[in-house]
């Protein structure tokens, strides 16, 4: 089990900052979280082609960087940090881990190339109108017909799920419950029966969309009704992905705090000087950096698919999701009434830490989760 | 690590101590006689100075020479216990005198130690400290009140942090010694906690006598020796919770090992308890049939990830640390993490306990352990360095953060307001 990044990892680290801080100052995604689409085609393409970023953790074999989760985990980190407004959490961490793991030999080669190059955006949509995060509550069906599967039914809170250009959806078989009969499906994003709808979302740099298929022609990922082995892994995946991106926004949220308490003068010294703020501050330092070894001991666990790996996936969500939150929260209360302010970049940290919070399921399922299946491992 | 070195190779070491061991070590002699042999023989403390019982070797090196010890099953030096304080701080500060006196009587397990700091009137603020120490011509006298003195009641020998210089500032006026307790002018007193152990003692000096010779470094420097005492206090608490294990066997040797490591070890017993007992929440809440109740899941899980992320944090800084990288903030974060799994443990425990929390005992859950945690947690936010100053300290070392202004340190120590309480 790797406890420290490598010095190959931490350059890595170094030139994705880099990036970020040179393509995501806080003026673009303020322009960017405008815009329907939600990105900078040209950004886009300077990530994919100079860096490779899309492609980070695809086998070389399909026209990936052949990384490891790890390195996939270091990039969320820093995007999260620079709040990137781009598809790549839908199309990397969700949409190319699907197929990584569910779909079939000539699928991987036929669907994965051209994610890795950042030309074809993707998204998974699994969840529908209920709280729940688990796919067994999937309502959608695929129906096979003479003419291949169709797919009825509707999905939401589906990331960038307006733009992409090839949409995994997970349905079920007519009659099945629970976790039987469940499957993933490809279809591309402007297909035939496919209704597509940008929602209005809390935090306006993740951008959602409730998608209604009726009749729509779909091409099915992998096997027939093995979602109940492919989907707990990849949402497990998905949710150490989202952990890691949501540490780097905490640790932006604490740099924010200390540089304001050093800066912020009040009663003829500064604020940070007053143990109020200090311990506070420290308190943040705390959970961040707690919340740090959570993600990176559980983007290690991905690497090696350990026998916890479930359950630390739990965890890290859970830790990530409540420190997230709780520094964005701390940050704005530091920063005092400036801190709400729509000037001030602490509210589009918070909202991302809000969504953060109740995508792929909140803390409260994830802490429970991580219970039941701590025992599982044992 | 290059051939070409002139350090001996791990590997050589590791042979050497073998074939001593090997020729040496008799678990039938008694543990006074292994002892001395095994100081002799510099395997003993073998990260010491050669002229003091130790081959000079680097600390990893010593390690591996422990590590050969324990695997042979012979029974080191007596290495834990405030002793070790003691004697890191007499090999950096003490005379020749200092060191021929007490450090080989300190490793063979003859002379027990005690570290005298803490006072009722200055706990956080350690510098406030008020324990007189008069020049009388002839001796230092002592006059003054000492607490939370492990050890105290069966030490022959303590480390004394006093005041000499009430003029100047705080941290400018105190001296260091080393005490003779088995003198009149001492009295210990058990100090009975709220969870009805009584670990530490209270020690009341009055008139105590010290011989000029037995101050450490200079008059006025008792601060700096105490920042050493200090330093070595971390490495202290990995040495209990080790202390004792893989030392077990029959002969002589053992049987007086088992009585050292007995009264070692008694004022720690409850020590599992005061940090939660987090590996019995799971197995508690499956017996007791909570298990099933999404509250108590909720409470377990919330003890369970502090707790694996601050064991997973300290990971993270022992492999950076092995990479020779600089240590950054998250090493100074154990201890907060600690006194909090400890809190939400004991918050969890007592869901999982529900009435039984009522009682104690054998009346309680687990035969008295579950209680002892309810009752024993307090203790972790405060002793060792309080929860708020951990935070001080983190903020501003760890993260760049100004100091309070302070008030006490910018006159002579006479005139700095304190307790009336000494």
């Amino acid at each position: 089990m790797q406890f420290t990044f490598t010095d190959e990892q931490e350059e890595f680290r170094l030139i994705v900052r880099r990036f970020m801080d040179d393509k995501s100052p806080s003026t673009e995604v303020r322009k960017l979280m405008d815009s329907e689409a939600g990105y900078d085609p040209a950004v886009w393409q300077q990530l994919s082609e100079e860096l490779g970023l899309p492609g980070i953790h695809i086998p070389e074999a399909y026209g990936g960087q052949g990384f490891g989760f790890v390195e996939l985990c270091i990039v969320l980190e820093e995007m999260g940090r620079a709040l990137l407004c781009a598809p790549y959490f839908s199309a990397t961490a969700l949409a190319a881990t699907s197929i990584i793991h569910a779909g079939t030999e000539e699928q991987k080669l036929s669907l994965l190339p051209d994610i890795a190059t950042g030309k074809t955006l993707a998204t998974l949509a699994f969840n529908e109108s209920s709280d729940n995060w688990s796919p067994d509550d999937t309502a959608l069906t695929a129906t096979a017909t003479d003419n291949g599967f169709l797919l009825n039914g509707e999905k939401s809170y589906v990331v960038d799920g307006h733009i992409a250009d090839l949409l995994i959806v997970v349905a079920r078989t007519p009659g099945s419950t629970g976790s039987d009969g469940l499957s993933l499906f490809t279809l591309p994003g402007n297909g035939d029966g496919i209704d597509r709808r940008l929602l209005k979302s809390l935090d306006p740099t993740r951008k959602l969309a409730q998608i209604e298929f009726k009749q729509a022609p779909a091409t099915l990922l992998g096997e027939l009704n093995t979602g109940a082995e492919t989907l707990p892994h990849i949402l497990d995946l998905a949710a150490i992905a989202l952990a890691s991106e949501m540490v780097g926004g905490a640790q932006k949220m604490l740099s924010s705090a200390i540089d304001y308490a050093q800066l912020r003068m009040q009663f003829g010294r500064l604020i940070g000087s007053f143990q109020a703020i200090k311990h506070k501050c420290a308190d943040m330092l705390l959970d961040v950096e707690l919340a740090k070894s959570s993600a990176y001991y559980a983007a290690a666990a991905a690497t090696d698919n350990t026998d916890d790996l479930p359950a630390v996936a739990s965890l890290s969500k859970a830790y990530a999701s409540d420190t997230y939150m709780k520094s964005a929260a701390e940050c704005l209360q530091i920063h005092g009434g400036i801190g709400f302010t729509w000037e001030n970049d602490t509210h589009l940290y918070f909202k991302r830490a809000k969504s953060s919070e109740v995508f792929l399921g909140d803390p409260n399922y994830h802490r429970d989760q991580l219970v039941l299946r701590w025992e599982n491992q044992a | 690590m290059s051939e070409a070195t002139l350090e001996p190779s791990e590997q050589a070491i590791r042979e050497e101590v073998r074939a001593w061991v090997e020729a040496n070590w008799n678990p039938d002699a008694s543990l006074l006689a292994w002892r001395n042999k095994l100081i002799d023989s510099g395997w003993g403390c073998a990260a010491w100075p050669k002229e003091w019982h130790g081959r000079g070797l680097t600390i990893s090196l010593g390690d591996a020479v422990d590590d050969e010890l324990r695997k042979a099953g012979a029974v080191s030096v007596a290495k834990t216990g405030v002793r070790m304080l003691a004697a890191a701080t007499i090999l950096e500060h003490g005379d020749d005198m200092h060191k021929g006196t007490f450090l080989r009587r300190l490793l063979t397990g003859e002379d027990t130690w005690c570290q005298l700091f803490s006072e009722p009137g200055s706990g956080s603020d350690l510098a406030g400290l008020t324990t007189r120490a008069d020049f009388d011509g002839d001796n230092w006298i002592l006059n003054g009140q000492k607490v939370w003195t492990t050890s105290a009641h069966h030490a022959q020998y303590g480390m004394v942090l006093t005041r000499t210089n009430w003029d100047v500032p705080k941290h400018q006026g105190m001296s260091y010694f080393l005490i003779d307790m088995e003198q009149p002018g001492v009295e210990v007193r058990p100090l009975r906690q709220m969870n009805g152990h009584a670990s530490f003692n209270e020690i009341f000096f009055t008139d105590a006598k010290i011989a000029p010779e037995f101050m450490l470094n200079k008059e006025g420097n008792g601060w700096k020796v105490a920042m050493t005492t200090l330093a070595h206090e971390r490495r202290l608490a990995d040495g209990i919770r080790s202390w004792g294990r893989g030392e077990k066997g029959q002969g002589r040797i053992y049987e007086e090992l088992q009585t050292e490591v007995a009264s070692v070890m008694e004022p720690y017993k409850w020590y599992p308890q005061r940090a939660g007992r987090v590996d019995l929440l799971i197995e508690r809440a499956k017996a007791t049939g909570k298990y099933d109740d999404p509250t108590v899941r909720q409470a377990i899980a919330k003890v369970l990830m502090m707790a694996k992320a601050a064991e997973w944090t300290g990971r993270r800084v022992k492999a950076a640390n092995a990479l020779g990288r600089p240590p950054g903030p998250e090493g100074s974060l154990g201890k907060l993490a600690g006194s909090q799994v400890a809190r939400l443990a004991a918050q969890a425990h007592t869901l999982i306990a529900g009435n039984d929390a009522l009682l104690t005992g054998e009346d309680g859950a687990l035969g008295g352990i579950i209680s002892e945690i309810l009752v024993s947690t307090p203790a972790e936010s405060i002793a060792g360095g309080t929860d708020e100053i951990q935070r001080n300290i983190i903020s501003e070392r760890g993260l760049g953060l100004p100091k309070e202004p302070r008030t006490d340190v910018d006159r002579p120590f006479r005139e700095v307001p304190r307790n009336t309480v000494s």
